[in-house]
């Protein structure tokens, strides 16, 4: 049954690829692109949201981004154009280039060593199986948090 | 006026400086067991009452502040910037805090407010308090030193008094602006409370976890404050800024959610201390992140150091900020090495499928958040000091990085609750998780239909549709395991009683405000996380329109039935008038604005929003076309926004149903005249 599954979700999966493929029309790209690059003008804002009453660069800017997909130039051509041409802030994030490559790995890198940091703390002390010394709690810290596990629970 | 502000400035100054000082002495003299020529409790007494005065004289310069704005002042510099004649009088109020001093009052006077409450109250716990009120005097003093020497609000102008104001800035006057900055700064000052009890627990070595006993309240009505506040920003960039979305991942938006994050992972993990006397080290160093993470935010911000659209909140005091986070961190770091013994855990983690690894988990989860909103916020400096040029880390940055880590949180926020203290068994895994996980494919298969297709991320460079799918079919999955929660309690208490499942479930949530209050604000979250999914699929035109000409967007038609300009004391506008119908049918009519202010000539659009559960039908008004004269029309199609202010509103109810006090199975039970067994008493336990 569970061959059967996989067997089944493959061609589903290539239909459903296929059936989309054909999707990133201009529009779409045009679209997509306009949020990867930022308004020069100062307002710090995406280009394609940028809506500030008599912007002196977004309505050239779009032109310019229509302009070069219409040209046939790929995403990446498009954007290295920008990037050339006004310098690296109109990226509205850094490429996977050199350094900027350190601003997409710290996070989720960090975060992967966190998870397994923690998987390993907590194996480590469910190894030391021996019980913790008891406490010297005074009555009415006992007191206190007898109260407070009645009151967080029912 | 002004000369009032300013000595009341300065008295607020010396009286909370002799706060720190005397206090300081007296917890010294107390903790070494010396005695001076006054008693170190008289001492201490005189310290109290100094902070206490303290707000009064801060009060008066924070009302001298708005009386200048109301009167119109203009020999103050700070309302001439800020104000004019024609201002609306909600907006003149809110003049105190929308520039740079006036701002900084209104967090001096908010924390000596705060201040005046704990000081009041001080008989909960004399001698914690009376640390805790040293610290925030020091707290107190670092604002009061920043508005009566680097950023004065009373400032006088110079040369001839102007007849008139340079007006508040355009994109607040709004009425949400009224409330939203408040909001968010009861919420970062706040948090000074919990920091500086927690300090002085530290401090003192206090035994227990009483001290967070004390700061719980003082923690969740600083978290819903600052939820509050961050929300009404997000209503008030969507409803004003006119882009069409709520969020821009601007450093100052990025500022009030780092605190935001670290405080929530705080509300979490210091159950585990509560109940278990876990993770104390771990506690004291969130809260005290959380407050230097407010400190940090504002340094950010209005250093200059990074820039920001909030333009009107940069400045040169910077260098105080700077200097103040790292006495801070100093004090802090001291604190903690002096005492770190003292937070040795009682117990350890027994399993890793816990509720106690679940909240581990979603602590690293909440950091890492936060960790990547910092990152993204400072590498563009980053960048410029390792390669000597900016880049831009916008919002491409956080859709890519942060987004996952969201929607990683979303799927803890439905199993933690679903594990059991200490340690969990597979079978009751598989018992709870059934049902939840059911309905999760179920939605995850449901909403294909509906034009989620999560497979577009093979095939194009867009990401959204397949979060979206993840975190609606999750989102299911959360809120299934939510209310079988309740189903499972309710039941439990409707079998003993006799009542009604409603009822029942209503005397489950009352007899456990904390636990069932917390699950309604997991509840409302979802609804949010629901909510910012649907970005995924907005849909936007733009178009030049005549009379009576439409286009379509979605199910709506919109046509143009007449454009016009009008003008009045404080603005000239241009606005167009638009039918909307679906279906053929009228469904509403609605006016999108683009004002000009008569004092600053700043334009501002004032955006027409026709808001559905399905969706909103957000348009602006962005010009005319220069060539025809014709309203230029821009239109957006955001599906399911009007979720995340739903779930605002649960997440609020939910917070203030675990900030009321428990009711007693039995008091609850009589209420309900129904005579209880004793049993009734540990029915609930069920739920667990």
């Amino acid at each position: 049954m569970r061959r059967l599954n996989r067997f089944a979700l493959l061609p589903l999966l290539v239909v459903l690829g296929a059936a989309t493929l054909g999707s990133a029309d201009t529009e779409t790209r045009y679209n997509d692109l306009g949020h990867k690059l930022m308004c020069i003008c100062g307002c710090s804002e995406i280009l394609i949201e940028c809506n500030h009453v008599g912007c002196p660069d977004s309505d050239r800017m779009l032109g310019e981004l229509k302009a070069a997909i219409a040209g046939g130039d790929g995403n990446d051509a498009v954007l290295a154009a920008f990037q050339e041409k006004y310098g690296p802030t109109v990226l509205a994030a850094p490429m996977l280039t050199r350094f900027n490559i350190v601003a997409w790995v710290v996070p989720p890198g960090l975060l992967l060593l966190g998870l397994a940091g923690t998987f390993m703390l907590v194996r480590k002390w469910r190894l030391r199986t021996v019980a913790m010394p008891a406490v010297a709690d005074d009555p009415a810290s006992m007191e206190l948090r007898e109260r407070i596990r009645r009151e967080t629970e029912i | 006026m002004p000369a009032f502000g300013s000595f009341s400035l300065l008295i607020a100054l010396v009286l909370s400086g002799y706060n720190l000082l005397a206090g300081t002495v007296a917890l010294r003299q107390l903790a070494v067991g010396r005695r001076g020529w006054i008693s170190p409790e008289r001492l201490a007494e005189t310290a109290r009452r100094a902070g206490i005065a303290s707000f009064f004289a801060t009060g008066c310069a924070a009302f001298a502040l708005v009386w200048a704005a109301f009167t119109n002042d203009f020999s103050v510099a700070y309302i001439t910037e800020h104000s004019n004649r024609a201002l609306p009088a909600a907006y003149k109020f809110a003049a105190l805090w929308s520039g740079q001093e006036g701002s900084l009052l209104l967090w001096a006077f908010l924390l000596s407010a705060y201040g005046f409450v704990l000081r009041v109250r001080h008989k909960v716990d004399v001698k914690l308090t009376a640390y805790a009120s040293t610290i925030l005097a020091g707290i107190q003093v670092f604002f009061l030193l920043l508005v009566n020497v680097a950023a004065t609000p009373f400032s006088l102008v110079t040369g001839a008094i102007p007849a008139d104001g340079n007006g508040l800035n355009p994109l607040l006057q709004y009425p949400e602006m009224v409330i939203h900055p408040p909001m968010l700064y009861l919420g970062y000052v706040g948090f000074s409370v919990p920091f500086a009890f927690a300090l002085g627990a530290l401090m003192m070595r206090y035994p227990g976890e009483k001290w967070i006993h004390i700061t719980r309240r003082w923690t969740m009505v600083t978290w819903l404050f600052l939820t509050v506040g961050i929300f009404l920003g997000m209503h008030w960039a969507y409803s004003v800024l006119g882009w069409g979305g709520y969020w821009g991942w601007d450093p100052v938006e990025n500022a009030s959610v780092m605190p935001w994050l670290t405080g929530t992972a705080f509300l979490h993990s210091v159950m585990m201390q509560e109940k278990r006397g876990m993770m104390k080290s771990w506690n004291v160093w969130l809260i005290f992140s959380t407050f230097m993470l407010a400190i940090l935010g504002t340094l950010l911000t209005r250093s200059g150091l990074v820039s920001s659209v909030h333009a009107f909140a940069q400045s040169a005091i910077g260098t105080w900020f700077w200097v103040f986070l790292v006495i801070v961190l100093a004090v802090c770091l001291f604190t903690y090495i002096l005492n770190r013994d003292h937070l040795k855990s009682e117990h350890k983690l027994e399993s890793l499928v816990s509720r106690e690894s679940s909240f581990l988990f979603n602590n690293l989860v909440l950091l890492a958040a936060c960790f990547t909103v910092l990152w993204g916020t400072l590498f563009p400096v980053l960048s410029e000091y390792v390669q000597g040029n900016r880049v831009t880390v916008s919002a491409p940055f956080y859709n890519r990085v942060a987004v996952p880590i969201g929607v990683f949180l979303l799927f803890l926020t439905g199993i933690g609750p679903l594990l059991a203290w200490r340690s969990t068994s597979v079978r009751s895994i598989a018992k709870n998780f059934r049902l939840p996980a059911i309905v999760g494919l179920v939605a995850a298969i449901a909403i294909v239909p509906l034009g989620v297709h999560p497979w577009t991320i093979f095939t194009t460079d867009e990401q959204g549709a397949f979060y979206a799918w993840v975190t609606l079919a999750m989102s299911a999955f959360v809120i299934t395991a939510i209310f079988a929660e309740f189903w499972r309690g309710g039941k439990v208490i409707q079998q003993k009683s006799g009542q009604n499942l409603l009822t029942s479930m209503v005397q489950l949530t009352r007899r456990n405000t904390r636990r069932y209050g917390g699950y309604i604000v997991h509840f409302g979250i979802v609804l949010i996380f629901i909510g910012i999914s649907g970005q995924a699929f907005n849909q936007s035109h733009e178009q030049a329109m005549n009379y009576k000409q439409t286009f379509k967007l979605g199910p709506y038609t919109i046509e143009c039935l007449d454009y016009s300009q009008d003008s009045n004391p404080n603005y000239d506008t241009e606005f167009a008038l638009l039918n909307v119908y679906r279906g053929g049918h009228l469904v509403t009519r609605l006016s999108p604005e683009l004002r000009i202010y008569a004092a600053s000539q700043q334009p501002s659009t004032i955006v027409a929003n026709h808001s559905t559960l399905a969706w909103d039908l957000y348009i602006i008004y962005a010009g005319k076309d220069p060539a025809t004269g014709q309203p230029v029309i821009k239109a957006f199609l955001n599906p399911l926004v009007a979720w995340i202010w739903i779930g605002l509103i649960v997440t609020i109810l939910g917070t203030l149903i675990a900030l009321a006090p428990n009711i007693s199975a039995a008091i609850a039970a009589q209420r309900h005249r129904v005579a209880v067994a004793p049993e009734v008493v540990a029915a609930g336990k069920a739920g667990d």
